[in-house]
């Protein structure tokens, strides 16, 4: 039987009528109901419901970069209310196009500065501290389980891996929440994923995102938040649940969600210790937002990752998603390592791993962008960087750049990427150029053999 | 409150996302009026500077219209064209809660109404909105047919308020 068929996926979409039963039976003990984690996020967060359905939410943390915020400072500054909620709560970086490549986006970065001084944020990432938003905001600390998180950039989903309610939204949202602290949402419904078996070898967080996007297709949780549950997401590191979450919007998910556990506690020890008598009374805070038992969901999905295959996308759409065997040997002639998806020490040593000792095959270029000056810095410690540059790699500074083909890594017409990022759309990465979407470890193997490969052909190399 | 109708640029396809309404290389732009050249630029077989775009005041379209990223440099590139609604059997999250919060329209019908709609694609298609009374008439060589949609409380505010910003500013 093929890896593929054992990947077994099997979806139950709740009985209508237990569903109601089980709400009116609720009806009356209104203090004992059973909520979901985002549900208990949106209840405690509520300021408003101005009609029926709309929730107004008290945002805790508001995210700017350079890109989506420019435009909202000047519309605030020509409505006369150039003004922030609060200075504290909001978090600044210049991360898409860094350093600046033109006139176009010094300007953008020249705005973002001006609009942190005057308002005294402290928290502003300039050139030398800054980073992918997605990968230094929560290496700063600043998610906290049970937080409401707003930023204009899609991959904001990325966050609920601390067990945050985090959505993406435009400038307009993202304008109100720099000015009043607070966005509307519809209350959103929940998908659980329950990820249970053994991860095989060479299989890694991407492989099983790119999946579930496929069995979910790229509007399957429209309005939907993405429930990772099972051993599979409690084994994880943080590192490996973001790259989970950072794809729910690949499926329309308004965010990814996991529940807060020791490996949460155990990453954020550095910025809770003094709120906390130890790890274990601020385990047991976290536990307040699990999902209660027989909280409803739109549907489960059980996933048994044993015998399953590394993945790669073969479309335009995130969701048209193939087993590596089928995908090997498509041609390619740039491999970029990188991005708020995959561009994080893990994802960096995974590569490494495979790149160790070995160089790039010829006929295509390597890039790899550690996604903050820390994962550089790390990297560059562990002798991984050196492994990258010895292979044949570029190694450019933490940047989004390439990703969406603004800078660092723009594609040829009629070229072709193999990428750790997140969106394979055409022309996301340059007019007239193709993505295939992968895990480091297919970019990194995929390399060395000039044209896509699969990684359980390679031997992985111990790294110092 | 924005004007909503005229003549109609049907899109058949599902899935057309934010990358194709607005490439991200014209992201560095921060003034909306730059966008205007660029509506659609990435979709394929689509031309942004044909009559049919240039004239274009509503868009019919299929499912999940702009998926992908937040960019509400999306709904801009249609309003800078003086296209105000957008009709699909759905949309992605963020681009529909960007149109309302624009003050513009996001119109979702079911598939066989959409297919309907597709019916009228002869080139001379218009629409007219009547805002208050949720529907609108749509008339073409094919005919003509009023059909009714829905939209919630809070997004018929936001259209008649001008957007998010004004009526947020008024509330919080």
């Amino acid at each position: 039987m093929s890896s593929h068929r054992r990947f077994f996926i099997k979806v139950r979409i709740y009985d209508i009528l237990e569903h109601i039963s089980r709400r009116m039976a609720r009806f009356g003990k209104e203090r004992h109901m059973a909520l979901t984690l985002a549900e208990k996020i949106f209840r405690s967060h509520l300021r408003d419901e101005p009609f029926p359905g709309t929730k107004v939410l008290d945002i805790d943390v508001v995210m700017c970069h350079e890109i989506t915020t420019p435009i909202a400072i000047n519309d605030l500054v020509s409505r006369g209310k150039d003004r922030v909620f609060n200075p504290d709560r909001i978090k600044v970086v210049i991360d898409h196009v860094t350093p600046a490549k033109d006139t176009k986006t010094a300007q953008q970065g020249k705005i973002l500065r001006d609009w942190a001084r005057r308002h005294e944020i402290k928290d502003f990432f300039d050139i030398g501290r800054n980073g992918v938003c997605h990968a230094l905001f929560p290496e700063q600390g600043f998610i906290r389980p049970g937080y409401t998180v707003i930023m204009g950039d899609s991959h904001t989903c990325t966050h609920g891996a601390f067990g945050a309610f985090a959505a993406g939204v435009g400038t307009t949202d993202l304008e109100v929440g720099i000015l009043k602290g607070v966005c509307a949402f519809r209350e959103p419904k929940t998908i659980r994923i329950n990820m249970n078996g053994t991860v095989p070898a060479d299989v890694y967080a991407k492989d099983i995102i790119l999946k579930i996007v496929k069995e979910l297709t790229v509007k399957g949780a429209t309005d939907c938040v993405i429930e990772f549950q099972g051993d599979v997401v409690r084994k994880m590191s943080m590192e490996s649940r973001m790259t989970l979450c950072n794809m729910a919007i690949e499926a329309g998910g308004t965010s990814g969600i996991c529940m807060p556990d020791r490996v949460t506690v155990n990453y954020l020890w550095p910025f809770i210790s003094a709120e906390y008598a130890d790890k274990k009374a601020a385990l047991n805070d976290c536990k307040k937002w699990w999902s209660d038992k027989g909280c409803s969901y739109v549907k489960v999905i059980d996933i048994d990752v044993t015998g399953m295959e590394p993945q790669v996308t073969s479309g335009y759409k995130p969701d048209e998603v193939k087993g590596v065997s089928e995908m090997a040997g498509t041609r390619v002639d740039q491999i970029y390592i990188g991005s708020c998806t995959n561009g994080r020490l893990e994802d960096l040593k995974v590569a490494a791993q495979y790149l160790k000792g070995r160089t790039i095959n010829p006929s295509v270029r390597g890039i790899v962008s550690p996604a903050t000056p820390k994962i550089f810095r790390d990297a560059d410690r562990l002798g991984i960087i050196r492994i990258f540059m010895d292979a044949g790699f570029c190694v450019t500074n933490p940047t989004c750049g390439a990703c969406l083909g603004m800078s660092t890594g723009v594609l040829a017409p009629g070229e072709v990427c193999a990428s750790t990022t997140n969106r394979n759309f055409n022309g996301r990465m340059g007019k007239g150029g193709m993505v295939h979407l992968m895990s480091p470890a297919v970019a990194a193997v995929t390399a060395l053999e000039g044209k896509i490969a699969d990684p359980r052909n390679f031997r992985k190399e111990k790294l110092k | 409150m924005k004007s909503f109708g005229g003549k109609v640029l049907f899109l058949d396809r599902s899935d057309i996302n934010t990358d194709e309404i607005i490439p991200a290389k014209y992201l560095t732009e921060i003034s909306k009026e730059a966008l205007k050249p660029h509506m659609l630029e990435d979709l394929k077989g689509f031309d942004p500077r044909s009559p049919e775009a240039r004239d274009a005041r509503v868009i019919v379209t299929r499912s999940n219209f702009g998926c992908g990223s937040s960019r509400e440099h999306a709904p801009w590139v249609f309003e800078m064209n003086d296209i105000n609604v957008v009709i699909a059997s759905s949309f992605a999250r963020i681009f529909r809660q960007n149109m309302f919060n624009c003050g513009m329209l996001a119109i979702v019908l079911p598939e066989d109404v959409i297919e309907r709609l597709f019916g009228h694609n002869d080139g001379s298609a218009e629409i007219s909105v009547d805002f208050g009374n949720n529907t609108f008439t749509i008339s073409s060589g094919k005919g003509k047919e009023t059909v009714p949609y829905q939209i919630s409380d809070f997004d018929r505010a936001l259209v008649e308020a001008g957007g998010w910003v004004e009526f947020a500013d008024a509330k919080y």
